[in-house]
């Protein structure tokens, strides 16, 4: 059981056991692998605890209502295996600041989490106004060879290269 | 079979549930739920999430056109035009190297402890996902529709068997692995 317990695997038995999951949700559930949708219904649901029921009434709930399905449990199992795996090779810590962040920019948690925060809107409205993320598109679309698949990864990987290429190297130290 | 299951709530809960504890006990080992490394993709120094990426496609792409082939399996190709998949995919791009994970990612890393994925990234992600709602009206007048090219596939547009892309598609990407590797990287 040894390989439960190393810390890292190498990314093509990574990657092809990813590409066997994707196989079997296509057959036992008719679905892609994907994560963004999760987002949107706990949003939706947080929102409907703040404001109410007309909540669900929204353009945008009334396509993904605000509910617990599939991909939201999907996404409660990431979680939950991430810990397992982190857990098993003992490298499960709480960690306030990445290491790489804390190397260019200061180990000041605040500074990163507002950051971050900023960085997860963006991503949160352009998962959405994208209809997809790295999972939903970038793996899933383009393993169906899905059109869209291919021009969001293309999309994701050209404002995420510049992006992190102009926070790394521009605002460094700044 | 299969369609029973398929329509079989909560079975299909828990299949969802399984799939995410294997999906992200993978995506730890594979390093991708650390900052560290995603960010190192985005800067062209550590190609571990590509690796990953490219070789879930290859043998999911094999895998699913099998499938289907043997009338096990649906395609589920997403719609797509340019004002949406385009545009949100490049806004999307921002926020990726602004934040340094992904949705999937960012649950992985908040499994393994990383605060900044829980408070910043978590956080963040629904703020952002809450205020596509709010805009969704008028971008889907203006903007969502803008290019629209549809649910469809590669295959599709070129009019020919999937087989016929799915073989040189796969050659060509496992090229591609051979020369990041070949290069040291």
């Amino acid at each position: 059981m040894e390989w439960l317990t190393m810390k890292i695997w190498s990314p093509y038995t990574v990657g092809i056991g990813i590409g066997l999951l994707s196989c079997v949700t296509f057959l036992l559930s008719d679905k892609p692998l994907g994560c963004s949708t999760a987002f949107t219904r706990t949003s939706g649901m947080l929102e409907r605890l703040l404001r109410g029921g007309k909540v669900a009434e929204k353009a945008y709930y009334r396509k993904f209502s605000p509910e617990i399905d599939w991909e939201w449990m999907l996404v409660v199992g990431i979680i939950v295996g991430a810990f397992l795996s982190a857990t098993f090779s003992g490298a499960f810590h709480w960690e306030w600041v990445p290491s790489k962040w804390a190397a260019s920019f200061g180990d000041q948690p605040f500074t990163r989490w507002w950051v971050a925060l900023i960085g997860g809107v963006c991503m949160g409205l352009g998962a959405r106004w994208a209809g997809g993320c790295t999972s939903g598109h970038g793996i899933s679309g383009t393993l169906q060879l899905a059109v869209g698949g291919w021009l969001a990864v293309v999309c994701f990987f050209v404002g995420g290269v510049g992006t992190a290429l102009l926070v790394f190297k521009v605002f460094q130290g700044g | 079979m299969l369609k029973a299951l398929h329509t079989n709530k909560g079975a299909q809960l828990a299949i969802g549930l399984g799939a995410g504890i294997l999906f992200g006990f993978l995506l730890q080992k594979g390093g991708v739920t650390t900052y560290d490394v995603i960010i190192g993709q985005l800067l062209l120094t550590d190609f571990t999430v590509v690796k990953v990426m490219l070789t879930a496609v290859v043998t999911g792409m094999i895998g699913v056109h099998f499938l289907r082939s043997l009338g096990l399996a649906e395609l589920h190709p997403k719609p797509g035009s340019m004002g949406s998949t385009a545009l949100g995919g490049l806004i999307f791009g921002v926020g990726f190297g602004i934040l340094g994970y992904c949705p999937g990612t960012v649950a992985g890393a908040v499994g393994q402890g990383s605060l900044d994925a829980l408070f910043g990234g978590v956080v963040g992600i629904l703020l952002g996902a809450g205020i596509f709602s709010e805009l969704f009206p008028g971008l889907n007048e203006k903007v969502l529709n803008k290019g629209y090219f549809g649910e469809v596939t590669w295959p599709q547009v070129l009019k020919v068997n999937p087989w016929v892309l799915v073989f040189p598609v796969a050659a060509m990407v496992m090229s591609l692995l051979f020369l990041l590797e070949r290069s040291g990287l």
